[in-house]
């Protein structure tokens, strides 16, 4: 059943001043609400091709039987899944977006508020597996909304467009992510923290996973900055990373935790670092562990069409 | 080596896997995470009569992704959590039911003890939903579903349900924890 605000604005035959004025900002709630439901239906079920081109790469690389034979498994995992297009793991995961908003887009609606009925709808037309909880009762919502959910990052950007990214994230890697608060004099104990977390965290994460690091800003900022590290493209890696980069992701694979840590070459795909000033008195570390699956999908509305 | 068992697995059947071998499953599984273990083990402690029988039976580490149509649950998306979570409540479950296999991912601490010579604990590929889903065949009943969907009890009834690899065997050999020592050693020499 479509509401009121659902029906899309009619189409505004004008002369060309006045069709540029209305259709450069005809962002509605109902294309908002659709978009949402889009990518989440995108994410959930395909997997970038830069993801799939470096697991196949792995698979190729790895000398453990054990190990191909779970990478073997994965691949076709993901083959199942688009094909049949149903979510390519039961965690759904908790919903997280990234939203970049054009500084000349002006919008006559509640942006969070159709984001939020995309999340309502894709849950139950994906469907989408329930996770949303509240902390305390552990009261499931059913419909992966609640207080703070799902988690909405905004951003102001030039232009007349609004760009949407989610990236949904399993609990099985995110409960192996680990901030510290290093000393200012500790930058050498850096490398050390990402791979005591990649250590700890063994199989327990679905390896191989993507490493997103923040280093500086402050306590959250820091963490901000490993998360949205894990969108960074995996496409011609390593040669896209920093010698810093790929040094510890040489490290990291050296541990052979290995897919599953079953044990194998392949631990992690890609390390993706991002810094930010901090106090002088401070060094934020925020790692964020990423499994196989690094979901996500982008749509951008408005603009000049 | 690989092995294509059928459930209920009797003794035999787990005591001759040895870690690393490969298995595939048929027949009916328990799903069961942290709730519903917690709630297991609350029930036996009052001496409450379980919905369902655990002796010879194989338990599922997994929240699934379930939809109901016409009445009929069916499987969406159903691959396995972390294990790691049910390694505190797994020793004593074990000591009320002749529990035959775990099934999850990511192994498990300090249950070896728990599985010498009757259980095996055996590791599902992470996130291969769809690739479980496909050996499903169908959902024979669901308990507890006030826990809400991932956390209820489901029966499932799978086909050449794997590949699974044994992570702890019935000898005390882990695989998984193997694994995390020799990455120990790695670490320390970097």
């Amino acid at each position: 059943m479509l509401s009121d605000y659902e029906t899309s604005y009619p189409y505004i035959s004008q002369p060309s001043i006045l069709r540029r004025l209305f259709l450069t900002c005809k962002i509605t709630k109902y294309s908002v609400v659709n978009a949402t439901i889009d990518i989440l239906k995108r994410a959930e079920t395909q997997l970038p091709s830069d993801v799939i081109n470096a697991l196949e790469q792995a698979q190729m690389r790895e000398t453990s039987q054990i190990a191909k034979a779970q990478l073997s498994a994965i691949l076709q995992n993901i083959e199942i899944a688009k094909e049949h297009s149903i979510p390519m793991c039961q965690d759904t995961g908790i919903l997280v977006f990234f939203v970049e908003l054009g500084r000349n887009v002006h919008l006559d609606f509640n942006l969070e508020d159709a984001i939020i009925k995309g999340v309502r709808r894709a849950t139950e037309s994906i469907p989408l597996r329930p996770n949303a909880v509240d902390p305390l009762t552990r009261k499931n919502s059913g419909n992966n909304t609640g207080i703070g959910l799902p988690d909405i990052k905004y951003e102001l950007v030039d232009g007349d467009k609004i760009t949407i990214t989610v990236a949904p994230k399993g609990a099985g890697s995110e409960n192996m992510s680990a901030i510290t608060m290093l000393n200012p004099t500790e930058v050498d104990s850096i490398r050390n923290f990402i791979l005591t977390t990649v250590l700890n965290a063994g199989g327990m994460p679905c390896p191989p996973i993507v490493v997103g690091v923040g280093i500086g800003g402050s306590f959250d900022k820091a963490a901000r900055l490993a998360k949205s590290a894990l969108l960074s493209d995996l496409e011609n890696d390593p040669e896209n990373m920093t010698e810093l980069e790929r040094d510890i992701l040489n490290d990291i694979n050296s541990l052979g935790i290995g897919p599953m840590g079953l044990g194998g070459d392949t631990t992690a795909l890609a390390v993706h670092i991002k810094t930010a000033h901090c106090h002088t008195a401070s060094l934020p570390v925020a790692v964020n562990i990423q499994c196989w699956a690094n979901r996500h999908a982008s749509v951008t509305l408005g603009g000049d069409e | 080596m690989e092995y294509h068992l059928t459930i209920p697995l009797c003794k035999s059947d787990v005591t001759q896997l040895n870690a690393g071998d490969i298995i595939y499953l048929t027949g009916t599984v328990f799903t069961a995470r942290d709730e519903a273990h917690a709630r297991i083990l609350e029930m036996e402690e009052k001496g409450e009569p379980l919905p369902f029988d655990f002796d010879g039976a194989v338990i599922y580490h997994c929240g699934p992704l379930m939809q109901q149509i016409d009445n009929k649950w069916r499987v969406v998306a159903a691959g396995p959590t972390t294990s790691g979570r049910m390694s505190k409540m797994t020793p004593s479950l074990l000591e009320r039911f002749d529990v035959r296999a775990l099934i999850g991912k990511g192994g498990m601490q300090n249950v070896s003890e728990s599985l010498k010579d009757r259980c095996v604990y055996l590791a599902y590929t992470g996130g291969c939903a769809a690739l479980a889903a496909e050996s499903i065949k169908n959902v024979s009943n669901v308990h507890w579903l006030d826990l809400g969907m991932p956390e209820a009890v489901w029966e499932l009834d799978v086909v050449e349900f794997g590949p699974l690899v044994v992570g702890i065997d019935s000898k005390g050999c882990d695989l998984l924890s193997d694994v995390r020592e020799n990455a120990k050693h790695a670490f320390s020499r970097i």
